[in-house]
């Protein structure tokens, strides 16, 4: 990502991150809570961020960055607008994930070990279970869930997300 | 229920009895029943996570006898079938994942994970070889960490976060991609680490290992051009011994000169002199602040480690350590000022080694302030650990040595100089000085047992002339931390202060031998030799030492003349964490427009900076000219003592509060904004 | 209303009774229904009604003859059949709902009360259908008994009035009132009820080490991580009827004397968390959590955590971890969080099913209790029935039911009447349970003595479809990217069995392979630190027991009988219809094809790597795919 656009978004942001501390009144069993409120505010967990919300909690920063690497949800890399979360998990597995994780893959035109689509569209991750087992194999799209998919539905959700509009 | 009443467990059929211990392993290890560990330290928290501690107690299973407390008639194993299979597999597994080229590792039969692969009897690994290869960190002049024979024990993360409260490494990511490793994968000259090896000297592996200087030191020695000095610090002679058999404690002094001779050194001196040295100064210096009661408590300043910590997290009392430098430093001084011109050898030809404990005085010895004209006043420092290698190098039967004593005239150091090796001995020694200074009568009684011991704060008062003084001794940097808060919140009150670094002060150096299995015990032998080298000394008192007076007869005049303030004082730096970055709050529009940064380091945040961000933000709203200001926060501008500082452009604005920010906008944010727009 | 004394309760309760319309829309607005368009099926049953100006959302408005109300509740059970709708009095059941069926419903079901039966459960056998207009015929409810669920897809989950009207909160009014926190730990024990979260711990017995402990501050804690993969019971409770989980914990709370809860709930569950702030925020403005509860004396006070992400985190130590806000890493036990949990307080840590069985145990009484089920085992399970079954969703059955039972009657069987296989039972820490044990009555006893664990209650049924080394290997690679990392066995372990399966599956393994799998399995079992580690090698262990052929065939003969197994195919060139143009050649990464103009390819069998390429590539479909078979067949 360039730089410039870092730098605003950081400026935009880091009053909210006094504010979400503020709220979590800098207590550091609330962690995991204000890096989900920062993730939420940024898309993704900025280093300096990081180092800030150290100090002002007064945690070594090798503390935050352990936790911050341990907990699937957070990122340290930006990430797109849309996260599709490919259900991984074992009903789904059963019914076919894998060729709907490739599907979404292909059309995005992901490389291997890709995530996020060069215009920050997209990023695509793998979850175990998002509880909707029932309707295996499903994607959630921010939070939205689909399913039953295949690869046929899962282009046509693509499709109407790229146009911005609400998929039913 | 008779085994309920006695109190008592069966390890591998023998009875032993419990006497409060915490945890199985202990007891098994009371009765020399030796259960493999990685990840247990007594000092440490337990953790629970290496598994080579397991045993099988009778009905149930296999648990860790580190975390698992004794029960009273429990009946364990130690090396049944299920134990042995489980723990040979689980060496195996250790092994598949490590970068195990023993025969060219620093570790190398000395290494703990080396023991049991042989223990275990193992040959062959049957998973295969660690395909992943992360890179090597040896950005400092102390430490080498190797990712690739790590464990993940964790004993560095809970060394460094117990022990000195500064928490460099963690666990980071999970699973198979689990490590341990700085915030963000940075190297450790990039974070806060301050040097002190605490960390390597509990790693099991070479994962983390003292940088060796033994080459460079070798070359130097084997140059009939060079003429190599040593010096030899305290602790360092209660502990060598260890390497070649010798028990904990016992004190090796001339064997070690002996050995250094043999290996080629033309002069072997004592660190304890330089530690008279630094008494003499240190006390003059104390008597003067107490005189105008000023920069108190006086901090001492011998410990490296401690003194960059104060460096970056403690600005505001840097005034109150002592300025006078290490033994280290101080006879590097003299080496090269004194010892050059006294033995007519130009600088350059002369090497100046030191024999260290300490990791972290390998840093120290690179600091700028003690380098001149690109000469530093010690050039090498080897740890006792380099120094063990370069007596085995040399083919040398350290055992059978005759002992030797060190180089004249600078030969003797006192035994309060000794005491400098062991927490409280810095303070035992200024005592021994500052009493026959003050009241002029002879001290008779020269040990001061209330300020030994190894309880992690001691304190204790005494009568200066009538003034009650009241010293503090605090060893382990998270002590100290804990101890300095409650000064600044001024739930207690000293004059001095004794800061050492390391559990036990240098006798725990991160440079010595590792203490394995037991090494709280090893510490305690090694203060006890430290004690009995004191107690055989002909001069306790560094007043009384003859080298002492010689240097003020021939050389510096009198203690604080301006010759031992140039050669023996140094100056300290504010080091806090400097962080180019200003994170852009608002963004001015015009290019003519003036830059204003408000400082959220720890020291102005906590003086409330926050809400003069805030206020300065509206300020430049009501005054209309929020187009022509850039806002942005930065870290440490370095002048935490007189915080909250904020730069407006390139001038630091120190005392900035929320009552004076009006003014301060109107008088020198508003100026130049005019400034810039006449221009 | 805010209700300062039992009594205040008990009338309201009566009131709401007496005034309870019987009629009613129920509308499931689950996550499942909701992923298939509830939301606007129930909008436009908002507009349908409007416009014949029947509605009113008043549920306790009985006088008003025109009134029908709509109430979305939480999951009904089939989610896969959604949305799902049912009209009561009458329990009429719809699936599949489209927006375009409101007004047909409306008119004809609502208030004709007819059935619309192109929207029925029906069942087609010797080319006879059956419909199953009524939620009581339906063969999916026959063999449940819904004690937790009781509520779940009968209410709105976020009016707390609903859940007031079916006795909601009378049990920790009972217990605040009448009963000593001995008293309430003794009912407990007397029902048998034994945790839902996986291990089956006598929870009387847990709280009352819990309550031995003296400490100024103890906590009970939810654990609603439920990160089997393939499990949502949980998750549909939490969402469909959140009152009761918080009745249970605040009756824990009050057994072993602790003043604070926690509710530890899954990042990936954001409608849950959704409705259990809604809910503990009404029943803080009800007096029923909050300080000084029914003037009893008792103050409870709820929080919400929400997980990030770490299936590990439903481990109790790793989840007090994070519940601190540190690396969910378990710690070694003793000591346990009875003794020392929450910071380093007496901590009692229950699964979401277990506290939602508290209320009705008080309020109906241990015998009661103990008439379902098994004798070690009473009451009733919910499992999430998934996998190829045709009846797919929630369930709940009386323990000791039979595996056969719950997969054929209640879960309808195998989907396209394809062959049973196995069925996997406790998720990445179970096991799975071939045709022989499909009589195992389904209790925690039995289930542990095949190998397998009850686990939260995820059940996957696999076909004869499904190779059963690629789904060890599937469990494998879960427990190995899940696990924490902390210990040696199953962190290093983990990695290399979930390797050595790879190369079962990729056709690249050998006997030694084989033996060294199992071998390993054994050691992290033992010798991990937390439960993650040491059920990790089930799967594993499990199918060795069952279906050790199925690996054999694999490893010596390459051959994958359910035809899953990529690499145990054959690509063979048809020379009859070959027309020798070269494309396959070109494409082949490994270069194993060779041939001529006008003359037949060939590939080298021994070189190629089964990638497919030549497949897709060859313009005269002159390649065919075969699937190895042993040598024998
Ligand atoms: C790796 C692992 C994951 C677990 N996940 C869950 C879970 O998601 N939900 C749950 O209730 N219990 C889970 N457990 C079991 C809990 O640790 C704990 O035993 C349970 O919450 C206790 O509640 P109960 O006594 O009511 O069953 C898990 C255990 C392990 C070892
Ligand atoms: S760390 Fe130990 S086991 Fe590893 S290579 Fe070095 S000596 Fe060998
Ligand atoms: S121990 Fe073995 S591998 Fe190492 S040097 Fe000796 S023979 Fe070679
Ligand atoms: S050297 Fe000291 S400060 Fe640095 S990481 Fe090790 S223990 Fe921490
Ligand atoms: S670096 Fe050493 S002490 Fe630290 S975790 Fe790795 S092996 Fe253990
Ligand atoms: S206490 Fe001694 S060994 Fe430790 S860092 Fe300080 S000077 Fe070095
Ligand atoms: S068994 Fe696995 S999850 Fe549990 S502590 Fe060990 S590494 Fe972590
Ligand atoms: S399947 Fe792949 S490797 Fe085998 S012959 Fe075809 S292209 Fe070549
Ligand atoms: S692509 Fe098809 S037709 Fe062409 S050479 Fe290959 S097998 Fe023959
Ligand atoms: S397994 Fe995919 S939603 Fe549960
Ligand atoms: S020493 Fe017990 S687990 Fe490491
Ligand atoms: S924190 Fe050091 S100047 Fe602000
Ligand atoms: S979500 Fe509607 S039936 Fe399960």
């Amino acid at each position: 990502m360039e730089k410039p656009e870092q730098g605003v978004a950081l400026s935009r942001s880091f009053e909210k991150v006094n504010a979400i501390l503020e709220k979590h009144g800098y207590n550091p069993s609330n962690l995991i809570g204000i890096l989900q409120e920062i993730q939420e505010e940024y898309r993704y967990l900025p280093e300096e961020i990081l180092t800030y919300v150290a100090t002002a909690l007064r945690v070594s920063p090798a503390y935050v960055y352990g936790v911050a690497t341990f907990y699937a949800q957070f990122s340290l890399k930006p990430k797109g607008k849309h996260i599709i979360r490919v259900c991984d998990g074992t009903a789904c597995h059963v019914k076919g994930s894998e060729k709907v994780l490739k599907a979404i893959r292909e059309y995005l035109g992901l490389r291997d070990g890709e995530q996020t689509t060069g215009d920050l569209l997209f990023t695509v991750e793998t979850v175990a279970c998002i509880g909707a087992c029932a309707l295996a194999p499903v994607i959630a799209v921010d939070n939205r869930v689909y399913g039953p998919m295949d690869e046929e539905k899962v282009r046509h959700v693509l499709e109407a997300l790229e146009r911005g509009d609400e998929v039913s | 229920m008779s085994d309920t009443e006695k109190k008592v467990i069966i390890v591998d059929g023998q009875e032993i009895p419990l006497e409060g211990e915490k945890n199985i392993l202990e007891v098994a290890r009371k009765a020399n029943i030796d259960i493999p560990t990685f990840c247990y330290h007594s000092d440490l928290s337990v953790y629970g996570a290496c598994r080579m501690c397991l045993v099988e107690v009778e009905g149930r299973g296999l648990m860790p006898s580190c975390s698992t407390p004794p029960e009273p008639g429990m009946v364990i194993r130690t090396n049944t079938a299920r134990v042995l299979e489980a723990r040979k597999m689980i060496v195996e597994l250790y092994l598949a994942n490590h970068d195990r080229d023993c025969t060219v590792c620093e570790r190398n039969l000395n290494c703990r994970l080396q023991e049991m692969a042989s223990r275990m009897g193992i040959t062959k690994v049957r998973f295969g070889e660690r395909t992943e290869k992360l890179p090597k960190d040896e950005s400092t002049f102390s430490l080498v960490r190797d990712p690739n024979r790590c464990i993940l024990c964790g004993d560095c993360v809970r060394a460094c976060r117990e022990i000195e409260g500064i928490g460099i490494y963690d666990f980071t990511h999970r699973g198979a991609k689990a490590q341990v490793e700085p915030a963000f994968g940075k190297k450790l000259a990039e974070v806060e680490c301050v040097y002190c090896g605490q960390c390597a000297i509990r790693c099991p592996t070479a994962a983390l290992v003292v940088k060796s200087e033994l080459d460079a030191a070798w070359k130097a020695v084997l140059d009939p051009e060079k003429f190599v000095v040593a010096q030899i610090a305290p602790a360092v002679r209660v502990a060598i011994g260890e390497a070649f058999g010798l028990p904990p404690g016992e004190i090796t002094t001339g064997k070690i000169v002996a050995a250094l001779k043999k290996i080629g050194f033309d002069r072997v001196y004592d660190t304890s002199f330089s530690a008279d040295l630094v008494v003499v100064e240190e006390a003059e210096e104390f008597f003067r602040r107490l005189q105008s009661n000023s920069r108190l408590p006086q901090f001492t300043s011998c410990c490296p480690s401690w003194v960059v910590f104060a460096e970056r997290n403690y600005p505001f009392y840097l005034e109150h350590l002592s300025s006078v430098r290490s033994p280290q430093q101080v006879f590097g001084s003299v080496i090269r000022n004194f010892v050059s011109k006294m033995e007519n050898v130009p600088n350059e030809r002369l090497v100046s080694v030191s024999i260290m404990p300490c990791v972290a005085k390998k840093f120290e010895a690179r600091r700028a302030e003690y380098v001149h004209d690109g000469i530093p006043d010690v050039d090498l420092v080897l740890s006792a650990q380099e120094t063990i290698k370069m007596i085995k190098m040399a083919n040398i039967d350290f055992r059978e040595l005759d002992p030797i004593p060190f180089d004249v005239p600078l030969s003797a150091g006192s035994g309060a100089g000794v005491l400098f090796g062991v927490t409280g001995g810095v303070t035992e020694a200024v005592l021994r000085y500052a009493y026959e200074r003050l009241t002029g009568k002879e001290l008779k009684e020269v040990e001061f047992k209330a300020v030994r011991g190894f309880e992690s704060v001691r304190e204790a008062e005494v009568d200066f002339d009538g003034r009650p003084v009241r010293v503090a001794i605090v060893h382990g940097l998270a002590h100290a931390q804990r101890l300095i808060q409650e000064v600044r919140e001024g739930k207690r009150s000293y004059d001095f202060i004794e800061v050492m670094n390391c559990p036990g002060g240098c006798i725990g150096g991160g440079g010595m031998p590792l203490g394995y299995p037991d090494y709280q015990m090893v510490l305690k032998k090694r203060a006890e030799g430290l004690y009995n080298a004191d107690r055989l000394s002909p001069v306790r008192k560094a007043q009384d030492n003859p080298a002492v007076k010689l240097i003020y007869e021939r050389w510096l005049k009198h203690p604080g003349s301006e010759l031992a303030e140039r050669y023996l004082h140094t100056h300290y730096y504010s080091r806090r964490r400097i962080s180019d970055e200003v994170i852009r709050i608002q963004e001015a529009k015009s290019a003519r427009k003036v830059d204003v940064a408000v400082c959220v380091g720890t020291s102005c945040y906590l003086r409330g900076s926050y809400n003069i961000l805030q206020k300065l933000l509206k300020m430049a709203k009501e005054y209309g000219v929020e187009d022509r200001i850039s806002v942005g926060a930065t870290f440490c501008l370095e002048r935490c003592a007189k915080g909250p500082n904020i730069r407006v452009n390139e001038e630091i604005v120190s005392g900035v509060g929320e009552e004076n920010l009006k003014e301060i906008f109107e008088n020198i944010i508003l100026p130049k904004l005019e400034e810039v727009y006449e221009a | 209303m805010k209700f300062t004394t039992r009594k205040e309760l008990e009338e309201y309760t009566a009131l709401l009774r007496e005034r309870e319309n019987p009629k009613r829309i129920l509308v499931c607005m689950g996550t499942g229904c909701l992923a298939k368009g509830a939301e606007a099926v129930y909008e436009k049953f908002v507009e349908v009604l409007g416009a014949k100006s029947l509605s009113a959302s008043v549920v306790f408005e009985k006088e008003e003859k025109s009134s029908f109300p709509l109430c979305p509740t939480g999951c009904m059970g089939i989610c896969e059949t959604g949305p799902r709708v049912r009209i009561e009095p009458q329990g009429i059941q719809y699936l599949r709902v489209r927006p375009d069926d409101v007004e047909e419903i409306v008119e004809r079901t609502v208030e004709k009360g007819e059935v619309v039966y192109r929207l029925v459960q029906q069942e087609a056998t010797n080319g006879q259908v059956r419909y199953w207009p009524l939620m009581r015929d339906d063969p999916f409810y026959r063999k449940q008994i819904r004690l937790v669920l009781r509520n779940c897809g009968s209410i709105n989950p976020e009016n707390l009035d609903e859940y007031l009207a079916r006795d909601g909160y009378l049990a920790l009014a009972k217990v605040l009132t009448e009963m000593t926190p001995d008293d309430v730990i003794g009912e407990i024990m007397k029902s048998g009820l034994r945790g839902r979260g996986g291990g089956g711990f006598p929870t009387g017995r847990k709280w009352q080490l819990a309550r031995m402990v003296r400490a100024n501050q103890k906590y009970v804690v939810c654990n609603g991580d439920e990160g089997d993969p393939g499990a949502f019971m949980n998750r549909c409770l939490m969402e469909g009827d959140p009152h009761s989980v918080i009745e249970g914990l605040a009756i824990a709370g009050y057994a072993i004397g602790a003043s604070e809860g926690y509710i530890y709930v899954r990042a990936e569950y954001p409608l849950a968390v959704k409705r259990l702030r809604k809910a503990i925020q009404d029943a803080y403005a009800a007096g029923l959590l909050g300080e000084n509860i029914f003037g009893s004396g008792f103050s409870f006070n709820v929080h919400i955590k929400e997980g990030a992400g770490a299936f590990v985190c439903g481990e109790e130590t790793a989840l007090i971890a994070s519940i601190e806000g540190k690396r969910g890493m378990p710690n070694p036990r003793p000591p346990y969080p009875a003794q020392k949990g929450l910071w380093g307080k007496p901590t009692v840590i229950n699964n979401v099913e277990t506290l939602a069985n508290v209320p009705i145990i008080i309020l109906k009484g241990a015998e009661w209790f103990r008439s379902f089920g098994t004798t070690t085992s009473p009451g009733t399970k919910t499992f999430a029935l998934t996998g190829k079954v045709k009846n797919t969703g929630l369930v709940e059955v009386p323990m000791g039911i039979t595996l056969r039972e719950l997969i054929f009657e209640v879960g309808g069987g195998i989907q396209g009447d394809k062959r049973f296989k196995a069925v996997q039972i406790g998720g990445p820490s179970g096991g799975c349970l071939p045709e022989a044990y499909l009589d195992l009555p389904v209790d925690y006893d039995s289930l542990c003595g095949a190998g397998a664990i009850m686990g939260s209650g995820g059940l996957v049924v696999l076909d004869e479809d499904t190779c059963i080394v690629e789904v060890a290997r599937f469990f494998m690679s879960f427990t190995q990217s899940e696990s924490c990392g902390k210990c040696v066995p199953c962190r290093e372990g983990t990695k290399h069995m979930l390797s050595i399966l790879q190369k079962i599956v990729d056709g690249r393994a050998t006997l030694e392979d084989l033996e060294l799998l199992e071998e390993t399995a054994l050691v992290v079992k033992d010798a991990s630190l937390c439960g993650l580690g040491k059920t990790a090698p089930n799967p594993v262990l499990t199918t060795l027991r069952y279906f050790r052929d199925e690996y054999i065939d694999h490893v010596v003969h390459k051959v994958c009988p359910a035809r899953v197994c990529q690499a145990m195919r054959e690509f063979w060139i048809d020379p009859d219809k070959c027309r020798t143009c070269g494309k396959c050649a070109r494409v082949c990464p490994v270069a194993c094809i060779s041939g001529r103009p006008k003359v037949p390819y060939v590939i080298d069998q021994t070189k190629c790597i089964k990638c497919g390429s030549c497949f897709e590539a060859c313009p005269f479909d002159a390649i065919v795919v075969r699937w190895r078979r042993k040598d024998n067949e």
